[in-house]
């Protein structure tokens, strides 16, 4: 972090710190406070929504279940508001953990139908219960004390507030600056290449999930003691509308744009509730006509939110340097050469009564290239992601150095070292190049979600970097390191899967159709990197149409028509055979 | 006794939350919108019958001429980088005209006292119109975008619609009268005439969802946008069309639910909110396809809600609701992992 920008955050800090002290109208710390645990619950649909592309409509009921278990422990059992802190958040997390595994396996838009209709029930549930007060709640919740000190007023609890807000920002701002936080940023574009670099897609869900639920049930804890008393209205499916509103507001996509959101909402809530009433002279709650409204423009005119804006006043932030890393990574042993790697073994797939891959068995040997040639819709994709387990065996088996792949996901796959590239690339556009690649070498790195977030992993992360900007040197592209991958040009962008799938440390590398889109000169420099990888003992497979750059570069050759292996040795071989020629030139020749 | 009557009381309101899970099914499945306002046309129906019993002229017919005005704005936005005379003339007719007619239609029909059966008529003129202008105003802009973001879009509309029915409406809830009074018993039964509408009712709005699905090219046309939106497109299917039948059939569904349902309980702005949820929920069960899952689902629906009402009625929404969590789980169990693009 810059000197800079750490000066900005300190003034922030202070401005904030200072707001209490200052001669302010009461009822604009009361709005802060809101504003603060609003930010906490939105802070955890950002990620949620914005980066890991699932929503919840249910987060308010997440806030009930945190205040809930203070107000119960602490006003019956009298138990510590600092002893509750604790068991608050992990019912949070016991309750979002099945909720969670329940749903995030599930298509997209059933996560939120389903948090709206537990929204609702719970918020009933709260209502009857005798131990939670029924709709009347439970009330007489003791302060938080802090070393005799009580934060009884609105102006002491205030810091408490928004010590959390930041802590919890921060701590947001790391997840997704790491190794996790990449997997987790993988979820929108589908989570295909990130879990055939070996990223845990459920997993990565959960941990969002969790991570949204528990810091709502923080508000919600910090929520209890500040009010003294709870009811079921706050943790009702209105509530959890509203969050979401912040979060859409804000810009689900930025940490800091969900303390942005919350303030525009509630303070253009509290301006409302003051002069609507006014206009329009009753005193329905009709602020939720303009919420309304305004959602749905904000996403017909500014999908992203409001936060962009901002961010355009701000100075930009200068990209991340690399560091330069002291220690290597370390490498995989790698078979010797001419020893037998993968072995396909009679696979078929069938969609149904159309046989793609028709028992097609062939080998690939340690620091081999093999090339997998044959007309359109021949199969060649399919056999590849047989192999990688994108998609299941109809019948047949798959082996890597004697062990059988077959049924494994493609996360299980890329533990053994085979790293692959997409046919349709694959990458996240959003993403710097630099993370992309990085992404490629998940399963080198080992921190989980806690040290990330308190950013205690930043030695593994430098090597993690340090090593994907080395693979991206070594395809070409470094002088794009800093760039959003989506700027790229399409020959590039199946250049970068190569850094990435490079950054997995593999042992085979699966190309599917790398050359096309390159230039002449590309192709002879791609080339050039796969005969310096076969030095080096890797092995490789790949899918191409261009016979010149395979003929030249491949040691083994094995063809495909409409699913069926008609041929396979050496290229010169390979070319002449009568079946081959057939089925490229139609039989005339 | 208790039994049969509780089960005619939950197949009457399963029916309810069957037609209302067709609608979603239907608007999901053609234009991947899930939509959460559903409920908001039933509210509004009903409330537009009871103020009709009462002679007085619904605001849900100003409403439908404010929806007009601000699509007509739209329209014209749209049109600012040039227009043909056609084009004009059609928003114009579509946007300013039609609403002002049924406008006027209401307020001369509205003090007469009409038969119900005239006024069940005259509040589904009045609400269906707004279906396309929700269409126009609120997803047209937003048609390229995710299954996501239009949920998000839906839960904005929601909150707008009832909001306004809040204006509108008050807080008071209303009960419109039945349909016919009468009352046949079946054996010790009695079965009210109004329940034979509701069946009736939706049992005809599914023989003709069928016809117009089967029979219809503008019906294959829909089914062939909700198999393939790009390749129904390439065919030459206009899929903002379809996306406008879609709408204006889901609060014509709606209206009708709320004309059936508005005398046999009482209805508040937000009452339809709820009841088109266990819409959803049974459209859930259905996996948002399938439609006679779906329908036999919203039965199931309205026989548990009924039971639970009578066994354990403070737990009856916890019930409801709470059911989908293992409809989920049946879900998540039988349905492969699978990523939606």
């Amino acid at each position: 972090m810059n000197l800079q920008r750490m000066l900005r955050g300190l003034v922030g800090i202070l401005v904030l710190a200072l707001v209490p002290v200052l001669p302010v109208p009461p009822f604009w710390i009361t709005l802060l406070n809101n504003i603060g645990l609003a930010s906490l619950v939105t802070i955890g649909l950002v990620l949620l929504t914005g980066v890991g592309g699932l929503t919840s409509f249910g987060q308010a009921a997440f806030c009930g279940f945190g205040a809930y278990t203070t107000a119960v422990l602490s006003t019956s059992y009298g138990i510590s508001p600092w002893l509750t802190l604790p068991l608050s958040l992990i019912v949070g997390a016991v309750i979002a953990l099945p909720l969670g595994l329940i749903t995030v396996r599930l298509s997209g838009h059933f996560l939120p139908l389903g948090t709206i209709a537990w929204g609702l029930a719970l918020y009933y549930l709260f209502g009857k219960i005798d131990l939670l007060g029924r709709y009347d709640g439970i009330s007489g919740i003791p302060p938080i004390e802090f070393a005799g000190y009580r934060f009884l007023s609105d102006g002491s609890i205030y810091y408490l507030i928004w010590f959390f807000v930041i802590a919890v920002a921060i701590g947001a701002r790391n997840l997704l600056d790491s190794r996790i936080g990449r997997g987790i940023r993988a979820l929108r574009g589908g989570g295909q290449a990130a879990e055939a670099f070996g990223v845990n897609i459920v997993r990565a869900k959960l941990t969002v999930f969790v991570f949204a639920g528990v810091v709502a049930a923080l508000s919600g804890w910090l929520y209890a003691h500040m009010q003294r008393s709870v009811n079921p209205t706050p943790f009702g499916l209105s509530m959890g509308i509203e969050y979401l509103l912040m979060a859409v507001v804000g810009g689900s996509g930025y940490v800091w744009g969900a303390i942005f959101g919350a303030s525009i909402v509630l303070v253009l809530k509290d301006l409302l509730q003051r002069f609507l009433p006014d206009i329009i002279g009753t005193t329905a709650n009709f602020e939720m006509i303009v919420f309304g409204c305004l959602l749905v423009v904000i996403l017909q005119l500014a999908r992203d939110g409001l936060w962009p804006f901002v961010l355009k006043f701000l100075p930009k932030r200068p990209p991340k340097s690399v560091p330069i890393s002291v220690q290597a990574l370390a490498r995989r042993t790698l078979a010797p050469a001419g020893s037998p790697l993968i072995k396909v073994e009679k696979v078929r797939k069938a969609f149904g009564g159309l046989v793609a891959v028709n028992d097609v068995s062939f080998e690939v040997k340690a620091g081999q290239i093999v090339g997998l040639i044959g007309p359109n819709g021949a199969g060649k994709s399919t056999t590849f992601n047989l192999i990688t387990g994108i998609a299941s065996l109809t019948g047949g088996s798959v082996s890597y150095e004697g062990k059988p792949l077959s049924g494994d996901s493609p996360r299980q796959i890329a533990r053994h070292g085979i790293a692959r590239t997409f046919q349709h690339a694959k990458i996240l556009p959003d993403m710097s190049v630099l993370e992309n690649v990085a992404l490629g070498a998940h399963l080198r790195g080992s921190a989980g979600v806690f040290r990330s977030f308190l950013r205690l992993e930043r030695g593994e992360e430098a090597t993690l970097l340090a090593e994907a900007a080395h693979q991206l040197e070594r395809v070409g592209l470094g002088s794009y390191r800093d760039r959003p991958a989506g700027d790229l040009a399409l020959g590039q962008i199946r250049i970068l899967e190569i850094a990435r799938a490079l950054a997995a440390d593999p042992a085979v590398l699966l190309l599917d159709e790398p050359a096309a889109g390159l230039r002449l000169g590309e192709k002879q420099e791609l080339a050039g990197l796969l005969r310096k990888l076969r030095e080096e003992g890797v092995s490789v497979l790949l899918v191409e149409h261009d016979m010149g750059f395979v003929m030249g570069l491949v040691d083994h050759l094995v063809v495909l028509d409409f699913g069926t292996l008609i041929a396979e040795g050496q290229p010169a071989e390979v070319r002449k055979h009568p079946a081959v020629v057939t089925a490229y030139l139609g039989g005339v020749a | 006794m208790i039994a049969a009557f509780l089960i005619q009381d939950g197949v009457t309101s399963g029916a309810i939350y069957a037609l209302l899970g067709l609608a979603l099914v239907l608007v999901f499945s053609v234009t991947r919108v899930i939509f959460i306002p559903q409920g908001e046309f039933v509210a509004y129906g009903a409330l537009t019958l009871a103020l009709l019993d009462d002679g007085r002229i619904p605001p849900t017919a100003s409403l439908l001429v404010c929806f007009g005005a601000i699509a007509f704005l739209l329209d014209l936005w749209g049109m600012r980088q040039g227009t043909d005379a056609r084009g004009f003339l059609r928003s114009l007719t579509l946007n300013l005209i039609l609403p002002g007619v049924i406008y006027g239609i209401a307020s001369v029909l509205a003090p007469l006292g009409l038969p119900s059966f005239a006024k069940a008529l005259l509040t589904i003129l009045i609400i269906t119109p707004m279906g396309y202008y929700i269409y126009r105003i609120a997803y047209r802009p937003l048609a390229d975008a995710s299954v996501l973001v239009l949920l998000i879009a839906s839960v904005g509309v929601h909150l707008a619609m009832m909001g306004l029915g809040l204006v509108f409406f008050g807080a008071e809830g209303l009960r419109a009268r039945p349909l016919a009074d009468a009352n046949y018993s079946v054996g010790l039964l009695p079965v009210p005439a109004q329940s034979l509408w509701i069946y009736g009712a939706t049992i005809a709005i599914i023989i003709a969802l069928y016809v117009f699905f089967e029979r219809t090219l503008l019906g294959k046309a829909l089914r062939a946008t909700a198999v393939n939106r790009l390749g129904a497109r390439l065919v030459g299917v206009r899929t903002q069309l379809t996306g406008v039948t879609a709408f204006t059939l889901a609060a014509a569904i709606g209206a009708v639910s709320g004309v059936l349902i508005g005398p046999i309980t009482t209805i508040y702005y937000d009452t339809g909110f709820l009841i088109g949820l266990k819409g959803f929920v049974a459209a859930i069960i259905g996996g948002l396809a399938s439609f006679p899952v779906t329908a036999i689902a919203a039965i199931g629906i309205g026989l548990i809600e009924s039971f639970a009402s009578f066994f354990a009625s403070s737990y009856k929404e916890v019930i409801v609701f709470g059911l989908i969590i293992p409809v989920l789980v049946w879900l998540s169990l039988s349905h492969a992992f699978h990523e939606e693009e």
